[in-house]
């Protein structure tokens, strides 16, 4: 869907931002990218809807390399959010949503029915807020807000430049979780930017690690996790790889791989129960806290078994590693 | 006291048409300087050097003391036969404002958020699109701001136009010094302050107005 071509941006003479990138990005996938401050991630993000040129290379975007379309057009069917989601501060919500269909000169009818759709989809009440202002609403609804306003004419592709870098970690980890929702449903390609791995293990189907304009690694976070290509990356995606990877495997993926324990129902101190959904590191914090000395796992609200700490270990040995 | 009200009584007639005549003089002015320096400032905003060199002319010329700038008008405009009167007063009354509404422009639309100008790009508005649904918009508060300026800094230097035979209030201060004549000097002083003062708030209330509803007060 969208294909990186030996990509390079060089800044005056000499400084090259983004060094020989090659890459491609299947349809319907997040692909984050990931790397230190000046790495050149953003830069690669924002040759894409030419907002930066591209000194070398190509980019195609659905076979089409992007240099030969139209740069308005372009950036009209690519989806753009941004950290400081940049709403306009004169334009109510309704506007704002609206932006681009306004520029396309949709009927109203359209229009209506599109901005309903949005705002129902990013879990705010469309009426409530279509006469609002950007700076009556609090960051994160902020935030929604800037993300329906890229999706408001349906691209197929869009880019997120650190859409929730801004945001305390207790919001940014709920907006991730509904924002994965929407992605369950819309199906777009997403190429992501951000500098902490967690997001990215939680938000991507795919990494390209960045450093000094170079792409270090390209992999699926457990790829990536499990077999770093170099010392940067192993590096950068921290001591606790193991402990990080967990976070990529359920309890149904455990219970799968290895029978669980019998529920001892008349043990009657320390128990705790959790759902099959739940991801192993997790459930792993949960009996490393000394909440419980076993999980009883739960599967359509029916017992199905427990586990203790050596069947997380077990199975981050045989089948993680 | 009495004696200035008793003048303003018997010299209605005078009075209201030296008024209007400032307020001519002004607001013609005014006008015209808006429409050179509202889009000679949003032009300055993509050319850095040449908004350094303008920005420095337009200073110069708030320096040179009004008097003198009417003065230079005088052979200048001989040549076209307009050197006295309305039409040089108007010429120097737009010089004036050129600083006020050329920077206030210029610094306004400079100090957008430079995240939105970004969105707007990136959602793919043309430089057009985005001047007018954004950049304008947002910077309005303060490019009025610069208007208001010109116009209360112009209904004082538009005293002075009586000097070249431009009519206006000033022609009552300009009479009454030459006739010792304090209560007409005090009478046009006071009118002037008048009409700026009123101006100042109506174009506060304009100001008000033109700020977008979004705004954080």
């Amino acid at each position: 869907m969208i294909k990186f071509d030996g990509v390079t941006k060089v800044y005056g003479d000499k400084v090259k931002a983004v060094d020989d990138v090659s890459f491609e990005v299947p349809e319907g996938n997040i692909v984050v990218f990931l790397g230190p401050s000046g790495c050149g991630k953003t830069t690669t993000l924002r040759m894409v809807n030419r907002l930066e040129s591209i000194t070398e290379g190509k980019i195609f975007v659905n076979g089409t390399d992007v240099n030969s379309l139209n740069q308005i057009e372009l950036r009209r069917n690519i989806g753009y959010v941004i950290q400081h989601n940049g709403l306009f501060p004169n334009m109510t919500i309704e506007d704002n949503v609206m932006a681009v269909p306004n520029l396309l000169s949709w009927d109203r009818k359209k229009k209506t029915d599109r901005y309903n759709h949005l705002m129902d989809l990013i879990g705010l009440n469309p009426d409530e807020y279509r006469k609002r202002y950007p700076h009556e609403l609090s960051g994160g609804q902020q935030q929604r807000v800037g993300i329906a306003r890229a999706m408001a004419a349906d691209p197929p592709v869009m880019l997120m430049d650190e859409p929730f870098g801004a945001l305390d970690p207790v919001i940014r980890s709920r907006i991730q979780n509904e924002f994965l929702q929407i992605q369950q449903e819309v199906k777009k390609t997403i190429l992501f930017v951000s500098h902490d791995i967690d997001e990215a293990i939680k938000m991507g189907d795919g990494i390209a690690i960045f450093e000094g304009g170079k792409l270090m690694q390209y992999d699926s976070p457990s790829e990536l996790l499990a077999r770093p290509k170099n010392e940067f990356v192993r590096e950068f995606v921290g001591q606790d790889r193991a402990l990080k990877s967990l976070s990529l495997h359920t309890v149904k993926d455990l219970i799968s791989e290895r029978m669980l324990r019998k529920a001892d129902g008349l043990q009657k101190h320390n128990k705790k129960t959790i759902t099959v959904e739940t991801n192993l590191r997790d459930a792993l914090s949960i009996l490393l806290n000394q909440e419980a000395d076993q999980l009883f796992v739960q599967a359509n609200n029916k017992l199905v078994g427990a586990m203790r700490i050596d069947d997380v270990e077990a199975y981050l040995h045989h089948h993680i590693k | 006291m009495n004696e200035i009200w008793n003048y303003i009584i018997e010299n209605q007639a005078s009075i209201g048409a030296y008024m209007l005549e400032h307020i001519q003089l002004v607001g013609l002015s005014v006008i015209i300087a808006i429409a050179i320096g509202l889009p000679l400032g949003i032009y300055l905003t993509t050319n850095e050097e040449l908004a350094e060199t303008v920005l420095q002319v337009a200073n110069v010329i708030m320096t040179v003391p009004s008097i003198a700038l009417f003065g230079i008008m005088i052979p200048i405009l001989s040549i076209i036969n307009h050197g006295i009167g309305f039409v040089p007063a108007v010429i120097a009354l737009i010089l004036y404002s050129q600083l006020p509404i050329i920077r206030n422009t210029y610094v306004a639309i400079n100090n957008v958020d430079p995240h939105i100008r970004d969105a707007a790009n990136g959602l793919g508005m043309s430089t057009m699109q985005r001047l007018l649904r954004v950049e304008i918009p947002n910077a309005l508060p303060i490019i009025m701001a610069g208007v208001r300026q010109a116009v209360v800094m112009n209904i004082g230097i538009g005293a002075i136009a009586a000097f070249i035979g431009a009519g206006g209030l000033g022609v009552l201060i300009n009479q009454g010094i030459s006739r010792s004549n304090t209560t007409m000097v005090l009478t046009g002083a006071i009118a002037i302050s008048i009409l700026a003062i009123v101006a100042d708030g109506l174009l506060g209330i304009l100001q008000k107005r033109m700020t977008p509803k979004g705004f954080q007060q």
